[in-house]
């Protein structure tokens, strides 16, 4: 008993709820007439493609900045640099490598400016990252229909100008990573690309907190002062932490539009935020401690459940219950996290 | 009082403790810090905090009628009053509603027969009267309409204890450093003030660092140290010097001590000249001192006088100026960095909040600081371009402080909230050594630990000191603390150094410097 107990308190109640709840559904999901190779292939590609924007959360939560709610900002570098890329016209792989090129700089700029912004609100730093997200967003949407885009993929059909609400990632980089090294077992299909693109980030961070900067970054998060007492520059940290979480948001956007096909602009990026957080929470991450199994767990937990409950519930009930229970979840998972802030040590 | 104690998570701070106060009395309190006088006031007034950590022993009689006080509200229906040393005044309102808060006289009107009391309005006139006549009572000059925000600090002292005074049933005052804030013009006031209030039959107690006042106006003086009374004095028979010889000495102490004067090397490692330190409650203001080289100095004074905003100035922790040189070489003050790269380490009084990573390893604050600053414990890949963190060497050291310094703990990987005061105080130790300081400040080293790690951690840095060569500036509020490590004892009061003497000196002195006073005018 003693030993359950230990195990449910280091595991996490919420999560072992989430487990079990989709283990349920997968359990459920033949005697519905769901095939179960398809519904894995389906959670592992949704896996490898917003596995890189949970990501994006380490390194903020790291240095003290709490969950980065502002997310939006680094998906807007990444827009930028997808956009440019389709602009300058080239195809195939090239087009996601020049994406990523293209979005570094804007990454890097907006990054410094926010990580500076952040600076000035310590304590409050997610209320504003939120608020920092939705503005940048409304403010883009005006920009995209201003920019001087002309590539025909890109813009609107009837006046030549501004950018489509949606435009298609096909003949440029769509599927890129998840075609490259794609097993195919019958229904059953793991795409190692994206899987080991994921990887390789995860190894960057999880080496890059194995360093001295690394170090001092976690310090700073830890105790601020005793960071600054140790002759660390507190602000110089948080704002690197800050440029590194938008770099990555840039890469995790364009991981899911080649996954997903398509380039959502506008509204696109308001909401995106809130998944990435929710799922790295039920990864088992608090508002200042988070670590790359955090990342990989939560991620699968969260897309499975994304997966699994449109198609099992709607077989056994008939009805869309989907949309409802990813809110709940998603946006609960917030909530009990920012309620156990003072509880998870600090 | 009969046989008070008390005790602090099996820290006896209380022990046996006897007095008796008749009505109209001024009873004067002395102590060091930490002597117990707050928490046998706390203990007076019913404070939430003696229930919380089990209650205290003895008995307290008032009217030869035994009382417990369960709440400082019982206390206060009791007659007795408190002035804290921070004021708990509403800074929008004027003197005389902060008088009578929440004991306003009311009138009833038509809204509160319907509403009920709530809906009183209040008595104007009879507020302002009742204002004035507490006003009286104490005897100052104040203006009942006067905005508390825009009072001077002696006004608002006024106001404290008008309010005190202006409940009926007032028997008891408890005063706790009233005069620390107030200028000697408003403090004389003030004790004017007192005198009248004894004279109508109010007791007070007097608690507060000033010997001087003492004998002016207290009838009795009981000094405290180390949870006893030492102790009762006739005011009118006995002298500053006596009081401060109390207070602070251990005759017996002082004798079994061994006494060992080391020549001082005549090089000077650092100077300090007109610093100034911006640091809320230890504000310094002009502090001028030589270190010598190898030297063992303290630091001594009185709570609140600037002792510990010395080395948080000096290391940048908290705003400030002035000049300062290690080796001759000038010090940019408020650049940590600079402090620690030019060889300095600092041990804060702020353990849990300055000192440690709370959340983390032993082993990563033990090895933290030196990584950072020196680049230690690191190895380098891609020609330095990856500076990774060396496992191995980490374990090593922070192994060979958990031995060195008998650090009780599970592992090297224990988290360091998880380890007692003391032994949490020995991992700030391990990482201002792990540094390998050529000067290193401490301060208040054995706040808040045992007997015995207290002995552990002044042990460890006399070791430091003497085999080591390193010269080390620790800050205590402990005078006895001091001179059983220290060459040199400097005493700080009110922001500047007001004597520095070797440790051999009588306590008596170092006691007279800490009340402000040179020898002379003890005399």
């Amino acid at each position: 008993m003693e030993k359950v107990k230990s195990f449910i308190s280091s595991f996490g109640l919420p999560r072992l709820i989430i487990a079990g709840f989709l283990l349920l559904l997968f359990i459920i999901a033949p005697f519905v007439g769901i095939r179960v190779g398809a519904s894995i292939s389906d959670t592992l590609a949704r896996f490898g493609m917003n596995s890189i924007m949970v990501l994006a959360m380490v390194p903020m939560i790291h240095s003290g900045c709490g969950l980065n709610f502002g997310l939006p900002l680094g998906i807007i570098s990444g827009l930028l640099g997808a956009t440019l890329s389709i602009e300058t016209g080239v195809t195939g792989p090239l087009s996601f490598l020049l994406a990523i090129l293209y979005s570094t700089p804007f990454a890097i700029i907006l990054g410094w400016g926010y990580g500076k912004l952040l600076n000035r609100v310590k304590g409050s730093e997610m209320m504003i990252a939120t608020y920092v997200g939705f503005s940048s967003v409304a403010f883009m949407s005006i920009m995209w229909l201003i920019l001087p885009y002309s590539s025909p993929t890109m813009v609107w059909g009837y006046s030549g100008s501004g950018l489509r609400t949606t435009i298609s990632t096909d003949g440029f980089y769509s599927q890129i990573l998840h075609n490259f090294l794609c097993l195919r077992i019958g229904s059953l299909e793991i795409s190692l690309g994206e899987i080991l693109f994921f990887a390789l980030f995860a190894f960057i961070i999880w080496a890059f907190l194995h360093t001295k900067t690394g170090t001092a970054m976690t310090a700073v998060g830890s105790n601020p002062i005793f960071a600054r007492a140790s002759g660390i520059s507190v602000d110089k940290q948080r704002t690197l932490s800050v440029i590194m979480s938008t770099w990555l948001g840039a890469l995790g956007i364009l991981c899911y539009q080649q996954g997903y096909g398509f380039i959502q602009l506008y509204q696109g990026p308001m909401y995106m935020a809130m998944p990435a957080v929710s799922a790295i929470l039920i990864g088992g991450a608090s508002v200042n401690k988070a670590s790359i199994p955090n990342v990989i767990i939560g991620t699968i937990l969260y897309q499975g459940i994304v997966t699994m409950t449109p198609s099992v519930m709607n077989n056994l009930i008939h009805t869309d219950m989907s949309e409802v229970l990813r809110i709940i979840v998603s946006n609960g998972m917030i909530l009990y996290a920012l309620t156990r802030k003072s509880g998870a040590s600090r | 009082m009969q046989s008070v104690s008390k005790e602090y998570n099996g820290n006896p701070v209380l022990k046996d403790v006897n007095f008796t106060l008749k009505e109209g009395e001024v009873l004067g309190l002395v102590g060091e810090n930490g002597a117990g006088k707050s928490t046998l006031m706390n203990i007076l007034f019913g404070m939430d905090v003696i229930r919380q950590t089990g209650g205290y022993g003895g008995r307290i009689l008032i009217d030869g009628k035994e009382v417990k006080f369960a709440s400082p509200l019982d206390a206060l229906k009791a007659g007795i009053g408190m002035v804290h040393q921070e004021f708990s005044l509403l800074p929008g309102f004027t003197a005389a509603e902060n008088i009578l808060l929440n004991r306003e006289p009311e009138n009833k009107s038509v809204i509160s027969l319907v509403f009920g009391q709530r809906a009183n309005t209040i008595d104007r006139k009879t507020l302002q009267k009742k204002a004035i006549d507490a006003i009286t009572k104490l005897g100052v000059s104040l203006d009942p309409d006067m905005l508390v925000s825009e009072m001077p600090v002696g006004h608002k002292q006024f106001t404290e204890i008008s309010r005190e005074i202006s409940k009926s049933s007032i028997r008891l005052l408890v005063l706790d450093e009233p005069t620390a804030v107030l200028s000697e013009k408003e403090a004389e006031m003030l004790l004017k003030a007192i005198k009248n209030l004894s004279a109508q039959g109010i007791s007070v107690i007097f608690i507060t660092h000033r010997l001087q006042e003492i004998l002016d106006v207290c009838n009795k003086v009981i000094v405290m140290r180390d949870g006893r009374i030492i102790n009762e004095l006739d005011a009118a028979k006995t002298s500053i010097q006596e009081m401060a010889k109390l207070m602070v000495g251990r005759e017996v102490a002082s004798s079994s001590r061994e006494k060992e004067e080391r020549k001082l090397s005549d090089s000077i490692i650092m100077s300090i000249r007109n610093l100034w330190v911006d640091m809320p409650g230890e504000t310094v203001k002009n502090v001028n001192l030589d270190v010598h080289k190898g030297e063992f100095l303290g630091i001594g004074g009185l709570a609140g006088q600037g002792k510990i905003g010395i080395p948080n100035g000096i290391m940048g922790l908290f705003p400030s100026g002035g000049s300062v040189t290690l080796n001759g070489k000038n010090i940019p003050l408020g650049d940590t960095r600079a402090c620690l790269d030019s060889s300095m380490a600092f041990v804060s009084e702020d353990r849990r909040g300055v000192g440690l990573l709370l959340d983390e390893s032993l082993e990563w604050n033990i090895a933290f600081p030196a990584m950072q600053i020196q680049n230690k414990f690191l190895k380098k890949y891609l020609g330095g371009l990856v500076k990774w963190r060396d496992q191995g060497a980490i374990e090593s050291v922070t192994k060979k402080y958990i031995q060195q310094l008998q650090i009780k703990c599970t592992s090297s990987k224990q988290k360091a909230k998880e380890l007692s005061g003391g032994n949490q105080q020995k991992i700030c130790l391990a990482k201002a050594f792990a540094l390998e300081p050529k000067l290193l400040f401490v301060s208040e080293p054995t706040r808040g630990i045992d007997v015995g790690a207290k002995a552990l951690v002044l042990q460890a840095l006399k070791q430091y000191n003497r085999e080591l060569g390193v010269t080390i500036v620790m800050v205590s509020s402990e005078l006895e603390e001091l001179r059983q490590c220290c060459d040199r004892i400097a005493i700080v009061t009110d922001g500047a150094i007001s004597g520095i003497l070797p440790a051999s000196t009588p306590s008596e002195e170092f006691g007279i410097l800490m009340v402000g006073k040179s020898m002379k005018e003890a005399k």
